[in-house]
């Protein structure tokens, strides 16, 4: 078991930490109250040009061909499009966020039970598909580019972007034929995962700057609120993420 | 071939809070005490990098690995009953701590009307007040018989509150810490609820207010408001858990020993006894049978009674002919509450796991329902977690789920948008009920527990009354535009809602009714306990481990009586 500090009042735990108790909990606490009371600016690479390097430099790990990337990368964009709010799922690299997930535990469905017999069952039941994540994906980008070819004649990734929204409505109606899974069950997993890029940790690949949190006014990772909780007047707080600890 | 071990006083099963407080209990009093957990150890020093939603929030790092058990459900015992493939509705705990690793510390004791709320509602309402498809009874123990130990747990735990609430059961001492901050968030509750004429109060908190010694001798920190708290561990120990209190003190005694990745499969029973369990080794793959004096389950309401069941101990409760008592009285909660948009910005990413305020006003029979459909009701609160962005999407109603406006409404509204909640107490109906899976099969190749539930009348009666109400505080506070929860139909396995799952392995006052009895001693087996949220006869309005503790305080009692004197504690 981990050794206890002894039993300091509240005020005495924050004035010592970093002295009597800076193993147990590390340096964060600290840093989160400097950067509380300091507000340091972001060391974060800026815009700009990193945006463009990491959008084309990421190699993939779990798609093969620049196609179906471009599938997925349309679709996100367009469930979280870029606005006079802040970039889009493209900009903040939730393609490459998906990519990877897809070739982790989610993907492969490591931690959820998968043996059969498989049957449809009654909406109340849940997921019931013996497909995994990654191979409902692989079919549901397929069945993107299939339906843009048989309504427009053309690749999902050259459609106007009513075009792309009018097929997405159609996999969100669940009017799209797909195998061993429905459609619509491939257009919630899309638009959740679109979600998590957006706002996961950008150690994970998406979130790229923070600025699906910078957005949304999130401050990410920070150790306390204790001195502001009580605050009546909003916090702008300038956001952290776990890989700047 | 099984490895025989030489035998120890007590095997407990599960070292989440009910199996921590057994374990500490009774190795304090001198036992020697084995504790089989199937996870692994983990403690403060791993949750440094916490504040990872991603992770441990949406990908339920810290909870049960389904691939390896699940349970089938279905709503009714016409359908075919189908694996839980993910998790979502309820969140099951694994490894050291279990679910109270990454639970939020609301802690509450239920009321005196929820122990005797049989009798209770029969003489007020007379015996007709629900229909005999709701199979109401009493637990066999009263409010007053546990007070010490709801006590005993509030010191353990150091929990943080104050005593404002007029209605709930009396308190010889008032909390060991002073209540935690009275956020803006949470004023705006308080006035306009009292401004409607009813009693708020801090939400009894084990998230501490302030640093704290326990009778053990174990600290617990000063909770930092982090907004990181539920489905997380907390990084400062603040968050009153197994790991930092009950499990350390049963180390210090030189009488515990926590062996993990040790998944229990079966509970040997000879005659009215049992002789240990058997369990595998989930990392060397070896098979062992663990002899002990006395067996405790503190596996949670599903493993408990899924082991009662593949053991064979006790007779499976029958909805045909309403025979047996185990798998009996399944309850969950229901949520009813409002959602209301602001126009002003609030600071709504930080808070603390139990960091809220509460009514009572309309919780168990502290408001008449002679003229309503339903009996009992909810404790209706607002708390301040902390919202965080990948799950908080908050859009009003006909907002598109997707696309630009999508984009724009949720961005706008995560820090102009505050809920109000409320724990529905949920009352138990014949055709709810556990018992074994015929098709299913967990990686262990034992059949999975499986669940037949659904929402009852009751249910839904209730959570439209405490709908209104909660729309009607939403409207004190001053929202621009309020929304109701949208009324229950039929109880769905999707989507999160409370890991507040009751009943199974019920207690009472005698064996036709009831698994264990008031020491949660097995009524077949005098030397099986079997303790946790699975006792519970009905669900009440409020929160579980409150009450889970001090009936385990209870039977620790029991269990350390039974050892000097065998035979049955009633
Ligand atoms: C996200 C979340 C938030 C919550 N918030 C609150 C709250 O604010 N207030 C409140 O009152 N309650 C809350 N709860 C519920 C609370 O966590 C539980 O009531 C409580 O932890 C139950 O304790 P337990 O000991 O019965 O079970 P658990 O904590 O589930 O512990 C059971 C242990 O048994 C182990 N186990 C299971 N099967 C086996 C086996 N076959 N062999 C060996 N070991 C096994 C498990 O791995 C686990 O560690 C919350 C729960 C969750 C998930
Ligand atoms: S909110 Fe408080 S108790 Fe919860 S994890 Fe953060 S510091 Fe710990």
């Amino acid at each position: 078991m981990t050794e206890k500090p002894k039993n300091y009042s509240r005020r005495d735990f924050l004035k010592t930490t970093g002295i009597a108790t800076g193993a147990l909990i590390g340096g964060g606490l600290i840093g989160g109250l400097v950067g509380l009371n300091a507000n340091k600016t972001d060391q974060e690479v800026s815009e700009g040009t990193i945006n463009h390097e990491m959008a084309t430099n990421q190699g993939f790990q779990f798609f093969q061909n620049q196609r179906e990337f471009d599938v997925l990368s349309n679709a996100t964009e367009r469930i979280f499009p870029k606005d006079d709010l802040g970039p889009g799922a493209i900009d903040l690299g939730v393609p490459y966020f998906i990519d990877r997930q897809l070739a982790a535990q989610y993907g492969s469905n490591t931690k959820e039970y998968m043996h059969g017999p498989f049957a449809v069952g009654a909406k109340t039941q849940g997921y019931q598909s013996r497909l995994t994540r990654a191979s409902i994906f692989r079919q549901g980008i397929a069945q993107l580019e299939e339906e843009a070819s048989k309504r427009f004649e053309k690749g999902f990734s050259s459609l106007e972007a009513e075009q792309m929204d009018e097929i997405l409505t159609a996999f969100q109606n669940d009017e799209v034929p797909m195998t061993g899974v429905t459609s619509a069950f491939f257009f919630r997993l899309l638009r959740t995962a679109t979600l998590e890029g957006a706002y996961a940790d950008p150690m994970y690949g998406g979130n790229r700057n923070m600025d699906g949190w910078k957005m949304k006014e999130f401050p990410g990772h920070q150790m306390a609120y204790i001195n502001v909780i009580e605050e009546e007047k909003f916090q702008k707080i300038e956001p952290k993420s776990l890989s700047g600890m | 071939m099984a490895t025989t071990l030489p035998k120890v006083d007590v095997v407990v099963v599960g070292l989440g809070w009910t199996g921590g407080i057994i374990a500490a209990e009774c190795a304090k009093a001198g036992l020697k005490v084995i504790g089989l957990e199937r996870g692994r150890k983990r403690g403060t020093e791993d949750y440094q990098k916490i504040h990872d939603e991603y992770r441990y929030a949406v990908r339920y790092e810290l909870m049960q690995d389904l691939s390896k058990e699940t349970i089938t459900i279905r709503n009714n015992r016409k359908m075919p009953a189908l694996p839980m493939r993910q998790l979502s509705s309820f969140l099951l705990g694994d490894g050291l701590g279990g679910s109270g690793t990454h639970w939020n510390g609301h802690t509450w004791r239920f009321y005196p009307y929820d122990f005797q709320i049989k009798t209770m509602t029969d003489e007020k309402y007379g015996p007709n007040k629900l229909s005999s498809d709701y199979l109401l009874q009493d637990w066999g123990v009263t409010y007053d018989e546990l007070e010490p130990y709801f006590y005993k747990y509030d010191q353990t735990a150091g929990i943080s509150g104050e005593d404002k609430n007029p209605f709930w059961g009396k308190r010889a001492q008032d909390f060991p810490t002073p209540p935690m901050k009275r956020t803006p968030i949470l004023k705006k509750f308080e006035g306009a609820t009292k401004s409607l004429g009813y009693s708020p109060f801090m939400l009894p908190s084990a998230n501490l207010s302030e640093a704290y010694t326990n009778p053990d001798g174990e600290v617990i920190t000063a909770c930092q408001y982090c907004g990181f708290c539920e489905r997380f561990g907390c990084e400062y120990g603040a968050k009153t858990s197994p790991e930092i209190t009950v499990i350390p003190t049963a180390i210090k005694t030189g009488n515990f020993e926590a062996r993990f990745h040790a998944n229990v499969m079966e509970v040997i029973k000879s005659g009215n006894k049992v002789t240990g369990v058997r369990y595998l080794d989930t990392q060397s793959g070896e098979e062992f049978i663990q002899e002990a004096e006395v067996v405790v389950l503190a596996s949670y309401v599903m493993n408990n009674a899924k082991l009662l069941m593949v053991s064979n101990i006790g007779e499976q409760y029958d909805p045909e002919t309403g025979k047996g008592t185990l798998g009996k009285n399944y309850c969950y909660q229901i949520l009813p509450g409002a959602t209301g948009y602001f126009e002003e910005q609030m600071n709504t990413f930080m808070g603390a796991g139990a960091l809220g305020m509460s009514i009572d006003d309309y919780n168990a029979d502290n408001f008449d329902h002679s003229d309503l459909d339903f009996i009992h009701g909810g404790s209706i609160s607002i708390t301040q977690t902390g919202y965080r962005p990948i799950e908080t999407n908050p859009i009003q109603q006909g907002t598109p789920t997707w696309g630009a406006e999508f984009k724009k409404n949720s961005i706008y509204n995560y820090t102009r948008t505050l809920s109000i909640g409320a724990q529905g107490a949920s009352m138990p109906h014949k055709e709810n009920y556990l018992s074994l899976d015929s098709k299913y099969k967990d990686v262990y190749g034992l059949p999975l527990l499986q669940m037949t539930y659904n929402f009852t009348d009751q249910d839904r009666a209730l959570h439209k009354y405490i709908t209104e109400i909660s729309t009607n505080i939403m409207k004190e506070m001053g929202a621009k535009t309020i929304e109701g929860k949208v009324a229950i139909t039929d109880y769905d396995i999707v989507g999160y809602q409370t890991t507040h799952n009751t009943g199974g392995t019920i207690m009472g006052a005698n064996p036709e009714n009831s698994v264990v009895n008031p020491f949660l001693q097995h009524w077949d087996a005098e030397n099986l306990f079997v303790v946790g949220a699975g006792n519970f006869p009905h669900n009440g309005g409020y929160n579980p481990t409150g009450t889970v503790a001090a009936l385990a305080y209870k039977s620790a009692e029991g269990i350390i009586k039974y050892s000097k004197s065998g035979g049955s504690l009633v």
